[in-house]
């Protein structure tokens, strides 16, 4: 049956690399902003969701310390960013990331 | 007294300095004397040397002086350093005493000339290398002597250069003594690739260890120099050209000095030419008398005068080059000596002969010319016999000497080079006395020229020898004042009068005949240094045995076929002035001077046409390389990277998004690269 | 089972969330895909017993960051479509951005499958009587102290950051640079300076041409010559 099938810790580390893959994907994809924005954090949160297992195999509280403290970032970095794109789309609404390009750089 | 070798090259360097800084304000005739004292004061030093070398045994007639290191780079220590033996005070000697007579005609020749010091700085310049080719103690020494003296032969054959065709013949003769050069300086490259020294005493004394190959290489590459400097076939043809010069230059440079340099080399390096395959002398002494007698054949049909003279110049250096090639270098350098008396005399004398007729140079415009110039007449003729072969004079010892080791010299081949040498010392006979005819002799020919005035139309190039020949055959222009113009654009010989009319022939000044007179006299007695009738008198190979020695020819020929072949020799020089009065001074038959010898086998045109034709497109061609192929090589990579970075100019497009793309394949790649190594 | 169940169920979430956060046009529907995400990763979370983390998954991450996410949306109006069918950078970018994530998967997926789906390394202290939280708690402020106090500071940071970027700036707030007032002084000092000389050869010109009205052409070049050196 099902039941045989055990789901060991390196299940959770596909899934992790998984989402991170998507991630990435969506990232060079979209130009939203604040939808590459998201995929950011899809990143982040694979990047945690592998942290943690990896606490759990390794049997160490460090991982677990350091999802705390991406949290905390990742917090912070979201804060910013939308400050950032704030200014940005009011002064030019609708912009995306290819208006970039504008500054010929 | 060996220690004054230094002063004998110093000397006319003083002489030349000097001229360059106040010739000008020296002027004339003070610059001209200074330069001939020096000349003459360089003889009195080889004189020295000469008598120091006498008082030393025979094995140690030999002196180095060094006097500073010149090159000292790496394996190669080269010294300006002079090399006292027999063979260089030999050359010191006649040298200087013919350049000092020389130089004492020249200050009459050039009277009024606007340039007259300019020429004694020349002059002086020559000399200085002249000697410096000759008492080198080492190769590069002797070239730079060599070089020296074709510069300043260029100097001086376009000495009045205002006219087109003097400057070219200068330029001829440069560039051909160039194709020489560049043999020589490949034989130095070889000498010291394989030797390692470049210094005499080093070569020869390591001539036992060179490979026959080496010595071979090194011999005919040398060889290749000499036939430049000393106008054999195939580089002969600079030398008639150069008779653009003044005629003191000639005298020194084209008959009594330089041109004998090639001989002096190939003299000095006899061990290296003996340590080579047997066939390389044969080599040398066919050039030679090939040379003999193909510029004998052109100068029998030459109605210049001086021309005449260049060819047989050209004829009796194929002589010594004959000598060298049997092996019998004492009678090459005894023909030299007695050559640079005669024929600096026969041309003192043209030079007299042409400064007396007011520039007049076309021997049919001349004629009975003795009565009006009893002495230069009588010197000249002097001169005649002499290298017509005519004992008691100079020319018969050495040329019987030269003949002899002909026959001599082993087999069959003997024999030709004999029969050539006898039928080119008949032709000899024949083209001299034909110009001694032909001045001298006969009805004086200038008067009827006068008299039917001077708008001739005849085509002046036939006799000429090349299409050079315009501006040292007057007649160009049919006038022969306008020809004195061409040849002499200073006023050397035309301050006797006005232009258009000839006053009468008269003889030269006494600074002008008197090296005449010394040198007739030489000629006439210059045979007692090498007599051949028994060990005690050939001084000059007794003198010479210490250089010469191991490479110097033994023939063994009786007594009586030595007189008979001086008698044949003798029967061809007299058969030629006989046929030359036949034709020349009785009229009795037709001359023949066919064209093909007037225009020297039309060599020099072969040599324009080649180098007009195929020449000038294989340089087109080997231009034509170097602005597609090199320069297009180079402009091409130019090219390639401009197109790869026009290419590659989109990658940066300005979006965000291509560049996260970028980086992420990057981190893709790297991290792959590194996992699979770290993992697997 | 009852993990394979719940797995099954938090990573499909997951992986729906994501895909959903990828594919929709609508940034709406987008961060309502990244809620559905995170609550995934939080089950998942309390799947693997850091039932704190879990907690604060969902109230920082799905409860602060993601509402912050929709008020912005909200407050500029982006929530017009985009236009996914189109790709002005060309087809490139999407095979390219597809194969780079599908080599990041498998790379990750090649280094589990070299060490045989195994974790090797340093066995920890884990105690597993004690809840996670002590633990937690326990480890950051000892041995992780330094950086826990550092990220307060940038918490600051950023809430100050924040509010300096993102505020409407009144026109007539324009920063001002203290010297400015100077150097634009001295600017219209030099033009002023400079156009009154121009006038001065100007007048004199004008004077000296009027005065004789028939002068020779001569002196025309003159003045031109002043004026030109």
């Amino acid at each position: 049956m099902i039941g045989a099938v055990e789901v060991t810790p390196a299940w959770y580390l596909v899934l992790g690399a998984a989402l991170f893959s998507i991630g990435t994907f969506g990232l060079l994809i979209r130009r939203n902003p604040l939808v590459m924005f998201m995929c950011i954090e899809l990143m982040l949160n694979a990047v945690t969701l592998t942290f943690v297992t990896f606490s759990r195999m390794v049997r160490d509280t460090g991982g677990l310390s350091i999802v705390v403290f991406v949290l905390v970032v990742a917090a912070a970095e979201v804060v910013v960013g939308l400050a950032i794109i704030v200014a940005l789309l009011r002064k030019r609404p609708g912009a995306t990331a290819d208006d970039v390009a504008i500054l010929e750089g | 007294m060996l220690d004054a070798v230094w002063l004998i090259p110093a000397l006319p360097l003083a002489g030349f300095v000097i001229l360059l800084v106040a010739g000008k304000r020296l002027g004339e005739p003070a610059a001209g004397w200074l330069a001939t004292v020096m000349c003459a004061g360089s003889f009195a030093a080889s004189v020295v040397v000469y008598v120091g070398l006498l008082g030393e045994d025979e094995e140690g007639r030999q002196f180095t002086q060094t006097l500073f290191e010149w090159v000292p780079a790496g394996g190669l220590r080269v010294d300006i350093g002079f090399l006292a033996d027999p063979l260089s005070i030999t050359m010191a000697l006649f040298v200087t005493g013919v350049s000092a007579l020389i130089h004492m005609y020249a200050i009459g020749y050039m009277h009024g000339d606007a340039d007259f010091s300019k020429f004694f700085v020349y002059m002086n310049l020559f000399v200085f290398s002249m000697l410096m080719l000759v008492l080198g103690s080492n190769l590069l020494v002797t070239f730079l002597g060599w070089e020296g003296v074709g510069a300043c032969s260029y100097w001086l054959i376009s000495f009045w250069f205002s006219s087109e065709a003097n400057a070219t013949a200068g330029k001829k003769a440069f560039i051909t003594n160039r194709v020489g050069d560049w043999g020589f300086l490949l034989a130095m490259l070889l000498a010291f690739a394989t030797v390692g020294t470049l210094n005499y005493e080093g070569l020869f004394a390591s001539v036992p260890t060179i490979a026959p190959v080496t010595a071979t290489a090194i011999g005919l590459l040398l060889f290749l120099g000499a036939v430049g400097k000393s106008a054999q076939i195939p580089l002969y043809i600079w030398l008639p050209d150069a008779m653009a010069g003044p005629t003191p230059v000639s005298a020194l440079i084209h008959a009594a000095t330089m041109v004998t340099a090639g001989v002096f080399l190939m003299t000095r390096v006899n061990p290296i030419l003996g340590a080579g395959y047997d066939w390389v002398p044969d080599v040398i002494a066919w050039v030679g008398v090939i040379t003999a007698f193909v510029a004998a054949t052109i100068a029998i049909a030459q109605n210049d005068i001086k021309k005449v003279l260049a060819y047989s110049t050209v004829s009796q250096l194929g002589y010594m080059f004959l000598a060298v090639g049997v092996g019998a270098y004492v009678a090459a350098i005894f023909h030299m000596i007695a050559h640079a008396f005669f024929k600096a005399l026969l041309f003192l004398g043209a030079g007299s002969v042409i400064h007396g007729m007011d520039g007049e140079q076309d021997m049919r415009r001349m004629g009975g010319l003795r009565k009006f110039m009893p002495l230069t007449a009588v010197t000249f003729m002097v001169g005649w016999l002499a290298i017509a072969g005519v004992p008691p004079f100079a020319g018969f010892w050495s040329k019987d000497d030269i003949l002899l080791f002909a026959w001599g010299s082993g087999g069959a081949d003997g024999k030709v080079l004999w029969a050539i040498g006898l039928v080119t010392a008949l032709l000899t006979g024949y083209y001299m006395s034909r110009q001694v005819f032909m001045v001298f002799f006969g009805e004086p020919r200038w008067r009827d020229a006068e008299a039917a005035g001077v708008g001739e139309a005849e085509p002046a190039l036939v006799g000429s020898g090349g299409a050079s020949g315009g501006a040292i055959t007057p007649g160009a222009a049919g006038d022969a004042g306008e020809a004195t113009v061409a040849t002499h654009p200073g006023t050397a010989v035309g301050s006797h009068g006005p232009t258009s009319e000839h006053a009468e022939p008269h003889e030269s000044p006494w600074i002008m005949t008197t090296p005449l007179v010394v040198l007739s006299i030489l000629s006439i007695v210059g045979g007692v240094i090498n007599l051949p009738f028994n060990e005690r008198v050939d001084f000059l190979e007794d003198f010479l045995h210490p250089v010469l020695g191991v490479n110097e020819a033994e023939i063994a020929v009786s007594t009586t076929a030595k007189v008979a072949l001086a008698a044949v020799a003798i029967g061809a020089g007299l058969v030629g002035i006989a046929l030359a009065s036949v034709v020349y001074l009785r009229r009795r038959v037709r001359a023949a001077e066919p064209k093909v010898l007037a225009h020297a086998w039309y060599y020099d045109e072969e040599v324009t046409a080649f180098m007009g034709g195929p020449g000038r497109k294989s340089f087109d061609a080997i231009a034509w390389f170097d602005a597609h192929i090199i320069d297009g090589a180079v402009n091409g990579v130019a090219t390639v990277v401009r197109g790869l970075g026009g290419r590659l100019r989109p990658v940066q497009s300005g979006f965000v998004r291509s560049y996260a793309l970028g980086v992420t394949v990057g981190v893709v790649a790297v991290l792959g690269y590194f996992i699979t190594r770290v993992s697997f | 089972m009852i993990e394979l169940i719940v797995f099954a169920v938090a990573g499909a979430a997951c992986l729906a969330g994501a895909i959903g956060v990828v594919a929709s046009s609508n940034p709406v529907h987008a961060a309502l895909s990244l809620v559905g995400t995170l609550f995934g990763i939080a089950v998942l979370f309390v799947a693997q017993e850091a039932n704190f983390l879990a907690a604060v998954q969902v109230i920082v991450y799905a409860g602060a960051i993601v509402v912050l996410f929709l008020f912005v949306i909200m407050l500029l109006g982006v929530d017009r479509t985009d236009n996914l069918r189109v790709e002005p950078l060309g087809g490139g970018q999407r095979v390219t951005a597809a194969v780079v994530a599908l080599g990041v998967l498998g790379l990750v997926l090649a280094t589990l499958a070299s060490t045989d789906w195994e974790a090797t390394g340093v066995v920890g202290e884990f105690d597993e009587t004690v809840p996670d939280i002590n633990q937690l708690g326990e480890a950051l402020f000892t041995r992780y102290l330094y950086a826990f106090e550092i990220t307060s500071i940038l918490l600051v940071v950023a809430v100050v950051g924040a509010v300096l970027l993102a505020r409407r700036v009144r026109r007539e707030e324009e920063i001002v640079d203290p010297g400015q007032a100077e150097r634009q002084a001295e600017i219209t000092e030099r033009i002023a300076r400079a156009e009154a000389r121009a006038a001065h050869t100007d007048g004199a010109r004008d004077g000296a041409a009027a005065d004789d009205a028939e002068a020779e052409p001569a002196t025309e070049p003159a003045p031109a010559q002043e004026v030109g050196s």
